[in-house]
């Protein structure tokens, strides 16, 4: 079985030297002249002030963390829908209660706003 | 000399990923062109007619394009982490690329012998393989607007990310569906079970849920909030040039054509005919033509979404749907015994 | 052919885990992480746990790592110069790895190796598909254990919403 997935072992290595080659490429080809203004961030022509790297808004965290939750059912689905018509009745009422738990959190945080970004 | 089992499976399919990787990268140029013409048409204007033209169709304007792109200057800004900046692109369009290892394109066929079979690998996981892999593509975006250290690549970055986790949950549900008609997770299988009936005439809804969050997936109108010209200018690309952005482009094109292939793939029967008319690459190529001239047209006429309605809508609406879906097929099934 | 691909996959891990710790730039090591987690993924499908392989790569490198990021971004640390750490924090980390070490020898020394093969060889899991035989375990023997999950996950979402929204 595990030979199964040599082809793609094979086609990872080529989009690896692929990606890999366009960068060498890229950097070979083409002329080089440098200058202050051209290596400075692009901020529509303003004079840069500050650091990008600034803190952001903890909604992103928030929606990180989320997405996480609701992946990991997402492959609790898997399996499930695949086995479903060997489960049927049965399995429905497993799935059923799984979504139900997680379905209160989800109302939770409809509530609560956590879905809402203004 | 004979050659061992395990070689002769990695030089075939090393011969079938180079044909897959040649065939998208041209598939994308002359894409970039298809799509100048229909914005140009829905804008009533004539589009591109200088380069190599014939027929009011400009053929050589795509390679004009790389050929303008490899010359260009590659700089590395003064601000960026060089290290990620410069891989940024390239994990971007290695992830893009590798979607295909798993999409069926044609039945088999046997010449002397020897069946050819149109995919680079039959794995049991292939669907949950395509979910691995774009998960992994958002490590591009991520690491181009941090790496740029630039406040609009930062800005544009952060939207993406949140954008695309948020709907892939969706994606994800929606071809749960699917499956369970399916019963399986191999591509190979799921086109092979729609000789006659296409999933979509079982899933509607299904289908429609993941067509909307495929077009938010590969961040095109009208969500494109990363990348909003008018007000991010181009997002986490706004620092990159010369091959690097082409290699950003092209990883966004290919993103497009893989959606579309899942969706003809899960839904409309891959290379299968309608009714089992002639199966056959041709079918795959007209459908994902079909959903790239959609993806098109609603760049077209279509407004950008606010963030805060994009993620409301993601979270509040297509993700109930998609799981709303699931419970009704589940009934269903039941109900009719199967 | 199966031992170079283990080795080459085991290769890659150890080297990208020795960045995750040796690395001062967050970003980076959070990347090294990521590669360590997909070289785990073929380390995965050697043992023919496909599934296992694919949901490793979802959930730790598409999900948990990009939370990882986005906290690095949050906070947005300065890349750490190596003169702000803490000064027992070397010597109990040094404790630790030897403690694991000395765990590590015992146990592959004193195990018994199970000389029976269990039900679930490579070969039955070929022949019914692994994702189906890790959902008909999941679905039936562990059915507990699945359902303890979605309250797991609950706590976390409370969880999260508490942390995030108090004001």
């Amino acid at each position: 079985m595990p030979e199964d997935y040599l082809p793609i072992l094979a086609m990872v290595v080529v989009v690896i030297g692929f990606a890999a080659a366009a960068l060498v490429v890229s950097a070979i080809t083409g002329p080089r002249k440098p200058n202050p203004a051209k290596l400075s961030p692009y901020e529509s022509g303003m004079p840069p002030f500050g650091s990008a790297r600034r803190r952001i808004s903890i909604r992103y965290y928030l929606t990180a963390v989320l997405f996480i939750l609701f992946d990991i059912e997402i492959v609790f689905f898997y399996p499930w829908a695949v086995l479903f018509r060997q489960l049927g009745l049965f399995g429905l009422i497993e799935m059923a209660i799984f979504v139900a738990i997680l379905l209160v959190g989800y109302v939770y945080v409809w509530r609560k706003g956590g879905f809402d970004w203004d | 000399m004979t050659l061992e089992p395990w070689l002769i499976t990695v030089i075939e399919a090393l011969i079938k990923v180079l044909v897959v990787i040649v065939v998208l990268l041209t598939g994308f140029a002359y894409l970039t062109l298809v799509e100048r013409y229909v914005v140009a048409k829905i804008q009533s204007r004539v589009g591109p007619n200088r380069v190599g033209a014939a027929g009011g169709i400009a053929w050589l304007q795509p390679i004009a394009d790389a050929v303008k792109m490899i010359m260009k200057e590659d700089f590395w800004p003064a601000q960026a982490d060089k290290v990620t900046y410069t891989l940024a692109p390239g994990i971007a369009v290695a992830t893009a690329l590798l979607a295909w290892a798993v999409i069926p394109l044609n039945p088999a066929i046997t010449v002397f012998g020897y069946t050819i079979n149109f995919y680079i690998a039959d794995v049991n996981v292939a669907l949950l393989f395509l979910l691995a892999v774009g998960s992994l593509g958002i490590y591009g975006i991520v690491l181009g607007g941090w790496g740029s250290n630039n406040k609009y690549s930062m800005l544009g970055a952060l939207r993406s990310t949140a954008q695309m986790i948020s709907y892939e949950i969706s994606l994800g549900l929606a071809l749960v569906g699917v499956l369970m008609i399916s019963g399986s997770l191999s591509l190979v299988k799921i086109v092979e079970q729609q000789s006659f009936w296409w999933f979509v005439f079982f899933q509607p809804v299904g289908f429609v849920i993941y067509f909307i969050a495929a077009v938010a997936e590969v961040n095109r109108l009208p969500f494109d909030l990363p990348e909003a010209e008018t007000e991010l200018v181009a997002g986490y690309q706004t620092e990159y040039s010369s091959l690097k952005f082409a290699l950003f482009y092209m990883a966004e094109y290919i993103n497009m054509i893989t959606v579309s292939a899942i969706a003809s793939t899960m839904f409309l029967g891959g290379y299968q005919g309608p009714f089992g008319i002639l199966p056959g690459a041709h079918w795959l190529i007209l459908k994902i033509l079909f959903f790239i001239f959609v993806m098109m047209w609603m760049r077209g006429t279509l407004p950008r979404f606010r963030y805060d309605q994009l993620m409301r809508f993601g979270w509040k609406v297509l993700l109930p749907l998609a799981l709303a879906n699931i419970f009704v097929t589940a009934v269903v099934l039941v109900l009719i015994g199967k | 052919m199966e031992i170079i691909v283990f080795y080459l996959f085991a290769a890659i891990a150890v080297i990208a885990a020795l960045g995750v710790v040796g690395l001062r730039n967050p970003v980076y090591a959070a990347l090294c992480l990521a590669v360590v987690f997909v070289s785990f993924a073929g380390l995965y499908v050697l043992l023919s746990a496909p599934f296992i392989a694919v949901a490793q790569v979802m959930i730790y490198a598409g999900a948990i790592l990009i939370l990882f990021v986005f906290v690095i971004m949050l906070l947005s640390p300065p890349v750490d110069q190596g003169e702000g750490a803490l000064k027992w924090q070397k010597p109990l980390a040094l404790g630790f790895v030897g403690a694991l070490a000395v765990q590590l020898v015992l146990v592959l020394a004193l195990a018994v190796l199970p000389s029976a093969r269990g039900s679930l060889t490579p070969e039955v899991i070929a022949q019914r598909g692994d994702v189906q035989v890790v959902g008909a375990a999941l679905f039936s023997d562990y059915l507990l254990p699945f359902e303890m999950t979605s309250l797991l996950l609950l706590v976390a979402i409370v969880g999260v919403i508490v942390l995030a929204k108090k004001r």
